[in-house]
């Protein structure tokens, strides 16, 4: 009897953290500088303080932090996990954009949605909305920065070039393939692998946590592909079957959306061969489920996809992503076990929120 | 290098017919025609003796404005040899001509040939936005930029245009409407803006012309790094 009424007002907590109405409304349809990304951070982590707490886990080359959103259910356990990232390449503004409806997204859909609610509990998503801050924030400051894709450190002594492409700097085959060692390129891979304190960043953090994640998705655009590893012409994913096959299933969930066709396949095969990429490197880690989503369009206004399509286009990738996600989760967490969990865990959600409206 | 039957979705079928694409819009594009690769259905590569490779390709492309698709079928010629030289395109498709721009072409033609006072800039801006009453001259660089992309490609870079940073219009001459453009490419294989000034005309009858090209150095106030191996 004491032990249902404990669980019962633990349930009711949690619920009440979950029902917190939103304060001003976030245009997630426009495109928004830094400084507002991270107050909308921090007003995320406030409204949903049940779910969701902020994580500095670097600082960039200009000493910025960089921080990533964790959102699950606090079990008090060690949990499975699914990290995206947005932002690596400052010019493409669709990702930033996408990282935060998805995580708008993720925290409406636990209200209502069973299947939602159990990933939540099984797993924590780790989203960081900007990784490369300062090429971001360069890319906010006038006309001419506009389609600057690098992050922001200094060539090596003697150039005059500002960057290293932060998906060329992991290490993984590094600078072996589809880079250049001018630091002037777009493509400058660095002066050695994880030159850059923004890969860094992601390589300890994920690195010491690497037997945790479930999926890694890396977020660019434009392009409207999926990519799956490797890079490099010459290696081949030890799952590459099962990676195409999910692949293949997340372009049609995208293609049901509004109709746009996202091709799948190896980056040698669809796009170029490339070395150093962070998806490389999340694979290389033995994190099954890596994925480089290149979103809209096809060229047509490329790296400056007008905002009237912010909406549709994260409407389709997040069905993408969803899929990859939940069938990663579903492989790890058995299926005729997380339904009876499901179920139960949404009859106990339904109790607490019915309390919560009775109060 | 993929020889014979190509998979459509792969880049090397995918680059040869974006260059196709840029050929059709230097042929047919105008301020209110410019054509997009939609799909690729079939490819086939092959080395041609001393000449070079030739792709023969089926496609769809799009038409911007009026979202018509149209099949086409092409053939692309890289030539060989150690100067980059460009591309030779064929390319026959069903229904192109049949898209009918007169009217808007003509009005656009008489309002600026009457006062030729055209100044605009970032078409898109960072947002993606055009004005609509500069949407036709953001068209109209799309099909100058396609000589541009045309001349420059090879099996081994994808074009797109980027950006008019900025056009303004010259004395019209010879009754055709000139300007000036700067425009900004995006290469995708090595992922560098590239910064070009054209010299276009245009007229309903006359098409899209580009009378002078200049590429411009990426970075004015930036030195050339010495080179690293």
């Amino acid at each position: 009897m004491i032990n249902s009424v404990g669980l019962g007002f633990v349930v009711l907590l949690s619920a009440m953290g979950a029902a917190t109405i939103e304060r001003a409304e976030y245009d997630y349809y426009r495109y928004h500088p830094m400084p507002e990304i991270f107050k909308w951070m921090l007003q995320i982590a406030e409204d949903h303080s049940d779910l969701v707490t902020i994580v500095n886990y670097g600082l960039s080359y200009e000493m910025r932090t960089i921080s990533l959103l964790k959102i699950g259910l606090n079990t008090g356990e060690k949990k499975k996990a699914i990290w995206m990232d947005c932002g690596i390449h400052a010019r493409e503004w669709i990702a930033p954009a996408f990282c935060q409806y998805f995580v708008k997204q993720i925290l409406q859909s636990y209200q209502t949605d069973p299947k939602m609610q159990e990933m939540m509990k099984n797993m924590d998503f780790y989203v960081t909305p900007v990784l490369n801050v300062d090429g971001y924030i360069y890319s906010w400051k006038d006309n001419t920065t506009r389609l600057w894709r690098k992050n922001r450190s200094p060539g090596p002594s003697g150039c005059d070039c500002y960057g290293t492409d932060l998906n060329r700097n992991f290490d993984a085959n590094w600078g072996t393939v589809g880079v250049s060692f001018n630091c002037c390129s777009n493509i400058y891979c660095g002066s050695k692998p994880v030159s850059e304190p923004e890969a860094q960043a992601v390589a300890d953090f994920v690195g010491r946590r690497k037997d945790d994640f479930l999926c890694f998705l890396t977020i660019h655009s434009y392009g409207q592909l999926l990519l799956v590893p490797y890079g490099h012409p010459n290696f081949t994913a030890s799952n590459y079957d099962e990676l195409m096959k999910v692949g293949l299933a997340a372009a049609d969930a995208i293609k049901k959306v509004h109709g746009k066709n996202y091709t799948v396949g190896t980056s040698p095969d669809i796009l170029y061969p490339n070395s150093g990429s962070s998806r490389d490197w999340a694979r290389m880690q033995g994190i099954p489920f890596t994925y480089t989503f290149e979103l809209r369009d096809d060229g047509t206004f490329g790296f400056k996809l007008p905002e009237n399509q912010i909406q549709p286009t994260c409407e389709e990738a997040y069905q993408g992503a969803l899929h990859i996600i939940t069938h990663a989760h579903d492989k790890t967490f058995s299926s005729a076990v997380a339904t009876a969990a499901a179920t139960l865990w949404t009859m106990l959600v339904a109790v607490g929120v019915t309390c919560a409206t009775q109060m | 290098m993929a020889t014979g039957k190509l998979n459509p979705n792969h880049y090397p079928a995918q680059r040869a017919a974006k260059v196709v694409q840029h050929y059709l819009n230097t042929r047919y594009g105008s301020p209110y025609r410019v054509f997009f690769l939609h799909r690729v259905h079939s490819g086939n590569a092959e080395d041609v003796a001393d000449s070079g490779r030739k792709y023969q390709l089926e496609i769809s492309v799009q038409d911007l404005i009026s979202t018509n698709t149209e099949k086409c079928s092409a053939e692309v010629l890289f030539p060989g040899g150690e100067q980059q030289r460009s591309p030779h395109v064929q390319a026959s498709c069903e229904e192109l001509r049949k898209i009918d721009t007169k009217a808007q072409e003509e009005a656009l033609y008489q309002q600026y040939k009457t006062n030729p006072s055209l100044l605009a800039a970032h078409l898109p801006d960072s947002y993606g936005h055009i004005n609509p009453e500069m949407k036709p001259f953001w068209h109209l660089g799309a099909v100058a930029s396609s000589f541009i992309m045309l001349n420059e490609s090879t099996e081994n870079t994808l074009f797109n245009m980027a950006q008019v940073a900025n056009v303004t219009q010259l004395a019209t001459e010879n009754d055709q409407l000139r300007f000036d453009y700067h425009i900004l490419l995006h290469e995708m294989v090595s992922q560098d803006i590239i910064h070009w000034k054209l010299q276009v005309s245009w007229s309903p009858s006359g098409g899209v012309k580009v009378l002078q090209m200049e590429q411009l150095p990426h970075c004015h106030h930036c030195e050339k790094p010495p080179n690293t191996n």
